[in-house]
C-alpha cells in the first residue's frame, strides 16, 4: 500500500512502520511474564527456569562446550541424511508412479499400506533390523520425509496441464524430451511443497528417535537435562532446537526459490 | 512470402465420438458430423457451450481420435499430433518455467530443424512483429492475456505449419483487447493465407473473422449449415456495419434460434 505520505515521511518513521513493532512488544511481554510466573513461584512453575537463569547457563557451561556444539554438528548430520536419501530416493518412485501405469499397480497398494505408520512407530524394527544405531536413527528421518515426497511428486505429475503435453507433442518433441522439459519443471512446485513438510517432519523424528534410541545430539541433550534434573538444559536444549528447524527450513525454502525462478519473477 | 497453397484441405466424413465417463452413462458428443476445411481459408467454426467444437479440434490435432468415420489432412488420414497443425488451446498453455523465446523455439529445436542461433534469429523476428521482443526474456506470468495470445502464435508460426486451430483463443479477454486482438488476427491471416480452423460460440467474432462459416447444431452435434462470408477484405471495423454483414448475421440468428425453438418443441 502506497500513500503520498509514506513518501514524504522521514526515514525512521518509515523504518517504524516497516518493522512489525505489535509482535516485538508481544515477545517481551511473553518473556516478562515468564519471568514473573517464575519469580512469583506461581503453581506449575516451581522448577520451571527463567530466561535469564536459561541464558546465563548457557554462557556458562554450553557455548564453549564441545559436547553442546557436537550435538548440533550430529542432529544435523542425521537430519541431512535421512533427507536428502529420501529426496533421492523419493522423487524417481513419484515420478515413476506418475508416468508408469505397471509401477503403479505394483507399487502404489504396497506404499499405501506403509505410509499411515508413523516415523517413531518404526523405532523398534529399525533398531532391531540395522547394524548400527546411527543408521537406524537416520532410517526413522528417512522414512518421514519419503513418503511426503513421493505422495507430492505422485500427485504433480497427475496434475500436469494435458495442453502442455499436447503442445509439446505437436511440437515435435520425442518422449524423453517432453520428460525433461515438460514434466519435471511442471513437478518441481510439487517438490517444493514435499520438501518443506518433509524437513519439518524430518526434525520432529530426529529429536524423539535420539531420545530415545541414541547418546548423543539436542534431542539427547534435552532429555539429559531432564534425567539430572537440569530444566535450565530442558529449554536450552528445546531453543536450540528450535533455531536448527528454522535454519534447516530457511535453507529449503533458498533451495525452492532457486529451483523456481520462474515465481518471483 | 508465397500464399494461396493448396495444401492443407481437412477432409471430415461421418465422424462420431462417444465420451466416456465414470459412473455415468456414456454420451454421444458428435454424430455424423461432415465437412471440409479449404486450405488457404479462414474456416469458423461456431456453436453453443460444450457442443463438442473443442473435441471435433482436439481430433483434428492429433490428440483424440474418432470412434466412427474419418479424418484426412490432404488425403492422408490424421494418425496422431504432428508439427503440420498446431493449436492454441482456450487456457494459454504456455509453459510458465520457460521464458518467451524459449517457448517459441521450443518447437524447431525439439524437431532439430534449425540450430539454435537460426531458431533464435526466426524467434526475434517474430517477436519484433507481434511487438513483444521487449518480453522475450520475460516469463508468461510477466505477460497479459492479450501478449500471451500473440507470444503463442508466434510459438505455432515459427514451425510453419500447415494448418493453425485456435479455440476461442480471445475468450476471457476484455471487450477492447478481444477486438483487437481480432483485427490483429484477420490481418495476420491476410498476410500469411494459412489454413485457419477458428472456434468461437461469438456469432459477431465468427462473421467478422470468417471466409467460411460451420454452424454446429443438434443434439448429438454435426455441422448443420456451412455459409460463405463473402464480406470484402481486408476485414476492418467498417465491414461491421456494411449490409452484407447484417444480412449474414440476420440469417444465423434465424437458424440459431429454429435450432432453439425445435429443441424446445421436442421437449
Amino acid at each position: 500500500m502506497v500513500n503520498a505520505n509514506m513518501r514524504s515521511s522521514s526515514a525512521f518513521v518509515r523504518w517504524r512502520k516497516g518493522l512489525n513493532w505489535r509482535g516485538a512488544v508481544a515477545v517481551a511481554s511473553f518473556i516478562l511474564l515468564w519471568q514473573l510466573l517464575v519469580r512469583f513461584k506461581v503453581p506449575g512453575f516451581e522448577t520451571i527456569p527463567t530466561l535469564s537463569d536459561v541464558f546465563s547457563t548457557f554462557w556458562t557451561k554450553y557455548m564453549l562446550s564441545a559436547k553442546y556444539w557436537k550435538a548440533w554438528a550430529v542432529s544435523f548430520e542425521r537430519v541431512g541424511y535421512g533427507f536428502v536419501i529420501s529426496q533421492v530416493l523419493g522423487i524417481p518412485i513419484g515420478l515413476l508412479l506418475g508416468t508408469r501405469q505397471m509401477f503403479h499397480d505394483v507399487m502404489f497398494s504396497v506404499i499405501e499400506i506403509l505410509r499411515p505408520i508413523p516415523p517413531l512407530a518404526w523405532v523398534p524394527i529399525s533398531i532391531l533390523f540395522w547394524p548400527t544405531n546411527e543408521m537406524s536413527i537416520v532410517f526413522i528421518t528417512f522414512i518421514g520425509a519419503f513418503f511426503i515426497i513421493v505422495i507430492n511428486v505422485h500427485d504433480g505429475v497427475r496434475s500436469i496441464k494435458k495442453e502442455h503435453l499436447w503442445l509439446a507433442r505437436s511440437l515435435g518433441a520425442s518422449p524423453w524430451r517432453i520428460f525433461q522439459r515438460i514434466i519435471i519443471p511442471s513437478v518441481i512446485p510439487s517438490i517444493a511443497v514435499g520438501m518443506t513438510l518433509g524437513i519439518a517432519v524430518t526434525w520432529n523424528v530426529v529429536i524423539a528417535a535420539e531420545m530415545i534410541a541414541s547418546d548423543t545430539g539436542l534431542g539427547r541433550l534435552t532429555w539429559e537435562g531432564y534425567v539430572s534434573n537440569t530444566p535450565a538444559v530442558v529449554i536450552l536444549g528445546m531453543i536450540s532446537i528450535g533455531l536448527a528447524g528454522y535454519l534447516s527450513t530457511k535453507l529449503v525454502d533458498y533451495a525452492e526459490k532457486k529451483m523456481m525462478p520462474w515465481r518471483k519473477a | 512470402m508465397a500464399d494461396a497453397r493448396s495444401i492443407g484441405r481437412i477432409a471430415v466424413k461421418g465422424v462420431g465420438k462417444l465420451y466416456q465417463r465414470p459412473k455415468q452413462p456414456p454420451v454421444q458428443v458428435l454424430d455424423n458430423c461432415s465437412f471440409e476445411i479449404e486450405p488457404a481459408k479462414l474456416t469458423v467454426l461456431m456453436g453453443a457451450s460444450g457442443c463438442g467444437k473443442s473435441t471435433l479440434a482436439y481430433m483434428i490435432a492429433g490428440y483424440l481420435s474418432p470412434d466412427k468415420g474419418s479424418m484426412t489432412i490432404d488425403d492422408i488420414s490424421i494418425v496422431g499430433p504432428g508439427p503440420d497443425r498446431i493449436m492454441v488451446f482456450q487456457e494459454t498453455a504456455l509453459w510458465p518455467w520457460m521464458t518467451v523465446i524459449e517457448n517459441v523455439i521450443f518447437g524447431p529445436r525439439a524437431l532439430g530443424s534449425m540450430s539454435d542461433a537460426e531458431a533464435r534469429s526466426k524467434a526475434n523476428a517474430l517477436l519484433t512483429k507481434f511487438g513483444l521482443i521487449e518480453f522475450r526474456d520475460k516469463y508468461p506470468g510477466q505477460l497479459s492475456g492479450g501478449m500471451k495470445r500473440r507470444a503463442e502464435l508466434a510459438q505455432a508460426l515459427i514451425n510453419s505449419p500447415k494448418i493453425m486451430i485456435l479455440d476461442e483463443p480471445f475468450r476471457g479477454l476484455d471487450v477492447m483487447t478481444r477486438e483487437l486482438m481480432q483485427e490483429y488476427y484477420v490481418g495476420l491471416f491476410e498476410e500469411t493465407r494459412l489454413t485457419t480452423l477458428f472456434i468461437t460460440a461469438e456469432l459477431e467474432e465468427a462473421i467478422f473473422l470468417a471466409d467460411r462459416l460451420l454452424i454446429m447444431g443438434g443434439s448429438p452435434s454435426r455441422i448443420v449449415k456451412a455459409i460463405e462470408v463473402d464480406l470484402p477484405h481486408p476485414r476492418t471495423w467498417e465491414v461491421l456495419t456494411s449490409e452484407r454483414y447484417l444480412e449474414i448475421k440476420e440469417e444465423i440468428m434465424r437458424l440459431l434460434y429454429q435450432d432453439q425453438e425445435a429443441e424446445l418443441l421436442a421437449q
